[in-house]
Formats: structure tokens, C-alpha cells, sequence
């Protein structure tokens, strides 16, 4: 049987992190109270025009930038039509024709066979990020037969990331959209939490044999996490190889991935094939962005975006975080991702190692073994950790000082997991843990020890 | 008092000097409104906020701390702008009974400078036409229709015949402003001119009419049919009154973004002796088909009278002129097409009670909210913007209109200062005769003149020139470079010295205020 090539791309939505929506003043905030942060122009009152967030800009330089895309200098903004209960004034603003960035790269890792130990690096390319005004969202009230409309979320800004289709698999989706979410929150430009709706992602996912065309694709939508989005894909790719191996065709269609099910169904065609009757947006000139050479001598800072000036001051993205671990540290590349993959860890790890004696390669053991497997069984964040890195640390230290043993140590912490507020050398001495170090209480006790079995030391002692 | 004179020179004065009080001048306005109601100007009138405005102003002035000219002065708003507290319609179903939580930046620069606003003045449902007859409150009715001056020219064709079926359309959409301004019942008006619907009105009811440049006056509250040609134009029976309401609109609006940065200096207009400097230019292809022969007798006597003055006067040429009109149609219908998205019944204004789905409840919504008009041109403009016709028609007609635009900066950049041409084709016609045609048709004729400037984004005015054979106003208009109000302006208030436009001698302005006639000799406008 012909071997199947799966193509899989992405199209992320990732909510800006920014204090007012992009084309209007009214605040962002997750979970407010419905229709409360609604400014006229969100709700399309007739005669109100959009303004553009500088705020919402520069997160999609930033973002631009770190995924090492051309920025645009030029960029426009138009209008996609079509009628919805969320989409108030009957279009989006977005960049269709010109967007924002374009042309750029993201690198991520992925572990194969499920080993840490091996680890690839796997790119993909970024075909462009466009800024657009998200949607309010509607609920049916089947019951009713009415529907519900909040338009809280309606002009929030979004930056699309569309990534090629250079991924083959589930793992590697997620492992792209992992990179991504730390990079965004890394940057500030998202907040990129997918439960909160601040991630979306949507799959393209088709089918072929090597050396033919590409086969053709279905969109997936509905994902609500990292976790499930490995899930659909793969099952998007097993149906599909499994219709095509059994004569049937795939059908370009939007499907949703049901989770509980664990499956993909076709979506309620509720747009059909649409045309957007894209036009130009004429209430916003182009947006024009300037790099050190050219901006203008006279320019009022105020009004211009130096592209330069953020390349300067963006932070280190996790790649090179990772990188700095590792050199700095001596740890393995893949305990640097686990590092970074956990909210909080690094930054825990290295203060760790700050206050205390105990190579960071041997803390790095404690990190990622003890600490971690606690924080996961009692489903806690690192900040919400009862040990904290300085409890850590005074541990580590008894540990290197051999005052207790590394047995007596996990006792400890386990201790210490209580969150009492007890010191680490409290509950030694509580629990009476101490190493001895004295050489002739020892010898007493060893001694001791013989003197009690005379009979077992005989034994021994012919062999 | 002057119910006549120029605003800076004459009215304000008045005020200041206390020869006259705001709240009078409210309550003549309000009282001349209700007897020129069958004009049909207004759609809703303000009584209440207006008398308490004018009585405000009015401590103003007697502390001695007016805001400014405008302090105390009537005006009107065409009811496409939003007034907070105050209905705005756009004369459609759509939106009776819509009251605006925000007002129009416009209107409330106007406010914050005193103004007292008198009421929202009828138009063509959501601006689209050029008669002011297909709004859902009627059809206006111009002034100068009971004019001394039309009454003694027309000749009744029967005896049965009266001044009833014998009225003659105002030209739109502004139509409302224009005969608000032309009948005394308020100082200065706003309009909007996205084709020519400022200076066509202005030109058929004798009064001034300028549409400034594109980005000068900001649109925010400007409920928009063409986004990128739309702009708040300013009526008045004066050019000195014209520049003192740009005066106090003009300047970059945060809220607009295609308003430009730069700082506006608001100017006086200088009282122009010596044209000997300026060079006139005459766009041959203005003289279009259907012109009438009164008209093209008064545009060349028009050329004659700056040439005689000693003014540089020349043929110029705008070749692409014959193609504005479809490309117009093109870019007008798709940009309606996309602003009209909005009205669907969900947030504001009509809402269907079809409930069977929100599908079905946006459809009724719209076809009962729209008139044939505005459903005639979403239709259009949707076609245009399908992915198969974009290029063919939208694309298309944007680089048309790029080389309509050059045609003016050619002509321009050879010398000529302004350009000088006739605002329409005739005088006003009668309303029965008006209506034979359709609303494209009509629009379609009547906006070659004028809709080139606003494809272009020039500032342009229409000066009332003369009356017609008929006793009806005609008006000349000039066109100008980008940003340079003051230049156009100065010409065109040197033009309208030279020609001495007539008051209009209306019954009910007479009876209402003899001071106005009394006053009618030294009638030059300022």
C-alpha cells in the first residue's frame, strides 16, 4: 500500500494583549459583564469611525520580528463582508491585500519516540500575520428559539499567524503552537491562553501520496487546547487516509473536532462558499512604519512606529533563553525546555541556584524530578508552589553539606510540601534526620552494633 | 436688526451691541420655520433645546463673553449628521425614531462656539439622489417656488392651476439645508457633498454652497455614503459667512483619520480689487451635454467679467471628465454596498418582526427600512465587489478616478489658479417634471458638474450667479486647489460682488420681518 504524506498548516489567531480594542477606545477584559465594554463604534452606530491602537501595532512588530518576518512598511487595511449577529457592522476590518509582516520562520523541538533524551529541531514557515478586529460572540438559546449577542469581545485586536503547511503530524502542530504561545507571552504581545480564547487555532489538513499533488483539504476548527489540537489532526489524517484508501474523496469543508468524542464532524455550513466582497477599508490611510534610516528628521515621536526601536528592545525569546540555560548552567538542552515549558520554572530554578552551593546540574535533578512531579500531582502552578525557592535551596543545602542524606532529604520535602512553615532544618531535627558526622560516635555505634551480634560477625568473619 | 447681513460684519455685531438678543433672533427663526412649513425643510425641529441654547448665549453676551461669532446664531443641520438628544433619520424608515448618543464632531464644534441648533433639514433617504424628493418625509420644496421673481415669469397653463402643482425641486440631497438658508429660517446650514449634493442644492436655491476639501472638515458623525468622497458642506447666503463657518469646523479631528495633521488658521477673506494676477481656467468638457443655453450665456459672461478685470482667462482641458459619471456609479454603489452592511436591525434603529430567523429578520429589516434607491444601489455595489468583477469594475474604476484626479493637478500645475464652470445643467425643475425620470437618471445627470471634485477631493462652491428666464436662481462654481479655501474663496466672493444676486422676495419673510426689506438695498453681502 502507497505510503500517505499528511500536509498540515495552521491559521492562529492570538488575541493582542493591550489595554482598548484596536480600532476603538473601550476596554479589553476577559469575562465581563455582557455588553459593558462596548464603545458606539463597536456596536457600528452609524457615523463613528475606527482609530487605530498604536498599542495593537506594535505587538504585531514585535510579533513580526521575533518570528524573524519582513516587516511592512506599508501595510493596508480592508473590509471582509459577510452577515453574522457577532460581526455588528456587517464586515471585519482586516489586511487582506497587504498585511502587516510576512516571510517569516518559527523553530521548535520535538522529542523522538516520546524520549527527552533525543530532541529535534523542526521549522516552520510563517506565510504572514495580519492585524483584524475580532468578533463578539453569540449564544443560541435553542429553548427560546432566540439568540444571545455580547459584543465585549467584538473589535478586540487579533493578530492572524498563518503557518505553511510544513507540518506532517498532531505532535508537531502542537509542539509549533507550544513555541508560539511562549514567544507571545514572552513578548507581552499575547497573553495566548487558549482556555481564555486569547489562542485559536484552526488546522488545514490534507492528504497525498509522494510525488503527487497535494490532496484536498479540510479546515478543523473548535480546538480548545495544545492537547486536543494534536488529537484532531491525527484523526483528521486517519479519516482521511481511511476514506480515500476506501474509494470515497475528501470534501473541501469546515469540520469541528468534537471532544469528547475524540473526532471530527462536518460543521453547520453556515457561510457556504462565501464571497467576502473584500474592499478596501477608506477610513484608514495606509499604515506606514519607519526604521532608523527612514524616519523622517522632523517626525513627532508620538505619531510614528520606529520598527528599529523595538527590534532593540525586544526581550530573549525562549530559543535563546534555552540556549543561555544550558551555557550558563551546564544542563541539558531538553531539561532547558522543560524549564521554559512551565510558567515560572526557570526563573525558580535559577534562584535556586543563587542561594545555594549545590551545582546547578545536580538542582536542575530536584527542578524537574521532585518539585515538578509535586506541582503536577497537586495540579499547582509554580507560584502557587508551598516550597518556595529559597525552602528549595536551604534543603539542597543541608544536602550538599551532607548534613542529611539524600533519602532523608525527600523525606523533607515531602514534609516541607505540607506548607507548615517549617524551616528544612526544623523538620530535620523534628524528625531526627541528621547525618552523623561525629567519627567516634560512630565507631560507638558501629561497635555497638557488633557487640549485639557476636554470632552474625563470626560468620562473617570465616566467610 | 439684519436678517440679511453677513454674519461677521453685520449680525454679530447686532449681538454684541445688544441691538438685537439671541433669544429674538431664535424665536423669529422658530416662528418663520412653522410659517414656511409646506417648504418641508425640516424633519424635526428643536424648539425646546434651541430656546434654551439662544437663552444661554444670551448670558453670554450680557456678561460680555460671547464664544466667539457663531455665539447665538440659528442654524440648521442636515439630518445625515448625528445630534445627540435630537432624532437623526436620514430621512429613512431605517432609522425613525433613532436618537444619537453622540453628536457629529461638526455639530458639536458648532455648539461649543454657541450656535443655537434650530432642527435637522430634510434630504434624499440616506443622501442618495439629487432632488430631495425621495426621503420618506417628502419632497422639499424650493423656495424661490413662491418667489416674487418665479410667481410674475411663470405662466399658469390652465386656470385650475395653482401654485401647488407648480413647485420646483430644491436639487439634493441637501436639499433641506439649501431652502432653510434660501428662506431665512436660519443664518448657515450643514449639508453633506459627496457628488455635489451642497452645491447642486445651493445653485438651484441661490444661496452659497462650498464643499471643502476632502480631509479639511473631519466626517466623524457624518452618517457616510461614500466614505472617500463624503464631506460636511456649509450653506449660507454669503461667501463672508461661507469662510466663517469653515473658519470654525476645519482642522484635524483624532476621530477622523483622514483628517489631515496639519494646523488650520482660520482667515478673513480679503476683499479682492486686483484679479489682473489670477488666471481663470475654463474645462472645456463642462460643457456637457443637456447644458442648457441660459447657462452656458452666463458662464461665458462669467469668463468675460474676470477677462475684462483683467484676469488671465483659458481654455483648459479635463479629458477624462465624460468618464466620472460610471466611474462614480462604480465606486459610489460599492461603498454603499458596504456601509449600509451595518444596518440590520440588531443594535439600533428598524427591526422587523420577522422572527423565523436572524437571516430572514435582517432581510425584512432592510427591505423595509430601505427605499427602492438605497436597495437598488447596495444590489449594484455588491455585484461590483464579487470576487469574479472586482478587478474589472472596482480596480478599474479606482485608476479611472486616478486620472480624473491628474487631470485637475495638470491643469493646475500650468498656471491656472481656479477653474470656472456651471453647477448644473438648468435651473430648477418643476417637482411634476422632476419625478418623471428615476433617481439614477436624475443623479446621473444632474452630478456631471459637480461629483469630478469630489473624486478629485478639491474644494469647490457654487456662487448664485443670476436668475433664469424663469425668475429661478442660477449659480456658477468655481473649483480650487487642494487646501487653498482662502484663494477659491476670495475669488469667489469678489465674483459674487461683481454680480449682485437678488434677495428672494418671499411673502412670509416679508411679513415677518420688514426689517429685511428694509435692508434690501444694501443687500451686497457684506
Amino acid at each position: 500500500l502507497a505510503p500517505w504524506v499528511p500536509v498540515v498548516g495552521l491559521e492562529i489567531h492570538a488575541q493582542i494583549s493591550s489595554n482598548s480594542k484596536l480600532f476603538s477606545g473601550s476596554q479589553v477584559q476577559f469575562a465581563a459583564p455582557p455588553n459593558s465594554l462596548v464603545s458606539f463604534f463597536d456596536a457600528s452606530l452609524p457615523g463613528t469611525l475606527p482609530v487605530l491602537n498604536r498599542r495593537c501595532v506594535e505587538a504585531a512588530v514585535m510579533t513580526g520580528l521575533a518570528l524573524n518576518c519582513s516587516i511592512n512598511k506599508k501595510s493596508l487595511f480592508d473590509r471582509k463582508h459577510y452577515f453574522y449577529a457577532d460581526l455588528p457592522a456587517g464586515y471585519q476590518i482586516t489586511q487582506q491585500r497587504v498585511p502587516i509582516a510576512v516571510n517569516g520562520s518559527l523553530s521548535y523541538s520535538l522529542c523522538i519516540d516520546n524520549k527527552m533524551s533525543q530532541m529535534v529541531t523542526k521549522t516552520v514557515r510563517i506565510k504572514q500575520i495580519q492585524l483584524e478586529q475580532d468578533s463578539g460572540k453569540s449564544l443560541h438559546d435553542d429553548t427560546r428559539s432566540q439568540t444571545l449577542v455580547d459584543l465585549n469581545r467584538a473589535g478586540v485586536g487579533l493578530m492572524e499567524v498563518v503557518m505553511e503547511p510544513d507540518m506532517c503530524c498532531g505532535e508537531e502542530a502542537a509542539a509549533a503552537v507550544r513555541e508560539l504561545q511562549l514567544i507571545l507571552q514572552t513578548l507581552g504581545s499575547s497573553q495566548a491562553v487558549m482556555a481564555e480564547g486569547q489562542l485559536r487555532v484552526d488546522a488545514n489538513v490534507s492528504v497525498h501520496h509522494p510525488g503527487e499533488p497535494y490532496g484536498v483539504r479540510t479546515e478543523v476548527k473548535n480546538i480548545n487546547s495544545i492537547r486536543f489540537l494534536a488529537k484532531a489532526i491525527d484523526y483528521e489524517i486517519q479519516r482521511q487516509i481511511e476514506e480515500l484508501e476506501n474509494g470515497g474523496t475528501i470534501l473541501n469543508e469546515t469540520r469541528a473536532f468534537d471532544s469528547k468524542l475524540g473526532c471530527t464532524v462536518p460543521m453547520r455550513d453556515k457561510e457556504g462558499k462565501q464571497d467576502y466582497r473584500f474592499m478596501p477599508e477608506p477610513n484608514l490611510p495606509p499604515l506606514i512604519l519607519y526604521d532608523a534610516k527612514s524616519l523622517p528628521a522632523n517626525m513627532n515621536h508620538q505619531q510614528v512606529i520606529n520598527i528599529d526601536w523595538i527590534h532593540e528592545r525586544l526581550p530573549d525569546l525562549p530559543s535563546v533563553k534555552r540556549k543561555k540555560l544550558v551555557e550558563q548552567y551546564g544542563i541539558l538542552p531538553e531539561h532547558s525546555f522543560t524549564l521554559l515549558n512551565e510558567d515560572g520554572l526557570a526563573e525558580f530554578f535559577e534562584n535556586v541556584v543563587k542561594e545555594t552551593q549545590m551545582k546547578p546540574k545536580k538542582v536542575i535533578g530536584w527542578i524537574l524530578k521532585d518539585l515538578l512531579s509535586y506541582l503536577k500531582q497537586h495540579s499547582l502552578t509554580v507560584n502557587e508552589s508551598p516550597v518556595s525557592s529559597f525552602l528549595l535551596a536551604d534543603l539542597l543545602n543541608l544536602l550538599e553539606k551532607k548534613a542529611i542524606s539524600s533519602t532523608a532529604a525527600k523525606q523533607v520535602l515531602a514534609e516541607l510540601w505540607k506548607g507548615e512553615g517549617k524551616t528544612p532544618l526544623e523538620i530535620v531535627k523534628e524528625q531526627k534526620l541528621e547525618l552523623l558526622q561525629d567519627q567516634k560516635e560512630l565507631e560507638q555505634i558501629c561497635q555497638a552494633v557488633i557487640d549485639g551480634h557476636k554470632n552474625e560477625v563470626i560468620m562473617m568473619v570465616l566467610g | 436688526a439684519a436678517l440679511n447681513g453677513g454674519l461677521r460684519s453685520q449680525v454679530s455685531a447686532a449681538l454684541k451691541e445688544g441691538r438685537v438678543a439671541p433669544t429674538e433672533l431664535c424665536q423669529r427663526c422658530l416662528a418663520l420655520i412653522k410659517n414656511t412649513k409646506f417648504l418641508n425643510a425640516y424633519i424635526t425641529v428643536a424648539e425646546e433645546t434651541a430656546l434654551k441654547q439662544a437663552e444661554e448665549s444670551e448670558e453670554r453676551y450680557k456678561r460680555g463673553q460671547p464664544l466667539g461669532i457663531l455665539d447665538g446664531i440659528p442654524i440648521a443641520v442636515k439630518d445625515n449628521f448625528n445630534t445627540a438628544g435630537i432624532e437623526t433619520t436620514c430621512a429613512s424608515n431605517m432609522l425613525k425614531g433613532y436618537i444619537s448618543p453622540y453628536n457629529a464632531t461638526v455639530v458639536q464644534k458648532l455648539l461649543d462656539q454657541g450656535a443655537v441648533l434650530l432642527g435637522k433639514t430634510n434630504l434624499d433617504e440616506f443622501a442618495m439622489g439629487s432632488g430631495s424628493t425621495d426621503g420618506v418625509f417628502g419632497p422639499v420644496r424650493n423656495p424661490w417656488s413662491y418667489s416674487k421673481q418665479y410667481k410674475e415669469k411663470s405662466v399658469p397653463k390652465s386656470h385650475s392651476e395653482d401654485e401647488e402643482s407648480n413647485w420646483v425641486v430644491t436639487g439634493g440631497s441637501s436639499g433641506g439645508s439649501a431652502a432653510a438658508v434660501s428662506s431665512f429660517t436660519c443664518f448657515a446650514a450643514l449639508g453633506s457633498d459627496t457628488g455635489g449634493s451642497t452645491r447642486n442644492p445651493a445653485a438651484h436655491c441661490g444661496v452659497v454652497g462650498l464643499k471643502p476639501t476632502y480631509g479639511l472638515i473631519s466626517r466623524h458623525g457624518l452618517i457616510p455614503l461614500v466614505n472617500s468622497m463624503d464631506v460636511p458642506g456649509i450653506l449660507t447666503r454669503s461667501v463672508d459667512d461661507a469662510a466663517v463657518l469653515l473658519g470654525s469646523l476645519a482642522g484635524h479631528d483624532p476621530k477622523d483619520s483622514t483628517t489631515i495633521q496639519d494646523d488650520f488658521k482660520p482667515f478673513e477673506l480679503p476683499n479682492l480689487t486686483d484679479v489682473s494676477k489670477l488666471s481663470i481656467g475654463i474645462p472645456k468638457e463642462y460643457h456637457a451635454p443637456g447644458l442648457s443655453g441660459e447657462i452656458l450665456a452666463l458662464w461665458s459672461k462669467a469668463a468675460d467679467l474676470f477677462r475684462n478685470a483683467g484676469a488671465k482667462v483659458v481654455e483648459v482641458s479635463l479629458p477624462h471628465t465624460p468618464y466620472s459619471i460610471v466611474c462614480y456609479h462604480v465606486l459610489c454603489t460599492a461603498e454603499v454596498a458596504s456601509n449600509m452592511a451595518r444596518f440590520d436591525g440588531l443594535e439600533y434603529g428598524h427591526r422587523s418582526d420577522m422572527k423565523d430567523s436572524t437571516e430572514s429578520m435582517y432581510a425584512a429589516t432592510r427591505r423595509e427600512g430601505f427605499n427602492d434607491v438605497v436597495r437598488g444601489r447596495i444590489l449594484s455595489g455588491n455585484y461590483f465587489l464579487l470576487k469574479q468583477n472586482y478587478e474589472k469594475y472596482f480596480v478599474k474604476a479606482q485608476k479611472v478616478r486616478r486620472l480624473i484626479a491628474n487631470d485637475f493637478v495638470k491643469v493646475f500645475r500650468s498656471g491656472v489658479d481656479i477653474l470656472l464652470t456651471p453647477t448644473t445643467l438648468s435651473d430648477a425643475a418643476p417637482y411634476t417634471e422632476f419625478i418623471q425620470e428615476d433617481n439614477r437618471t436624475r443623479s446621473a445627470q444632474d452630478d456631471i458638474l459637480t461629483q469630478a471634485a469630489n473624486m478629485a477631493g478639491l474644494p469647490a462652491i457654487n456662487v448664485p450667479a443670476a436668475l433664469s428666464e424663469r425668475g429661478l436662481p442660477v449659480g456658477l462654481q468655481f473649483i480650487g486647489r487642494s487646501f487653498q479655501e482662502k484663494q477659491l474663496l476670495t475669488v469667489a466672493k469678489w465674483f459674487e460682488k461683481q454680480v449682485q444676486f437678488p434677495v428672494i422676495q418671499l411673502e412670509e419673510v416679508k411679513r415677518h420681518d420688514s426689517d429685511v426689506f428694509q435692508h434690501q438695498k444694501s443687500a451686497s453681502f457684506s
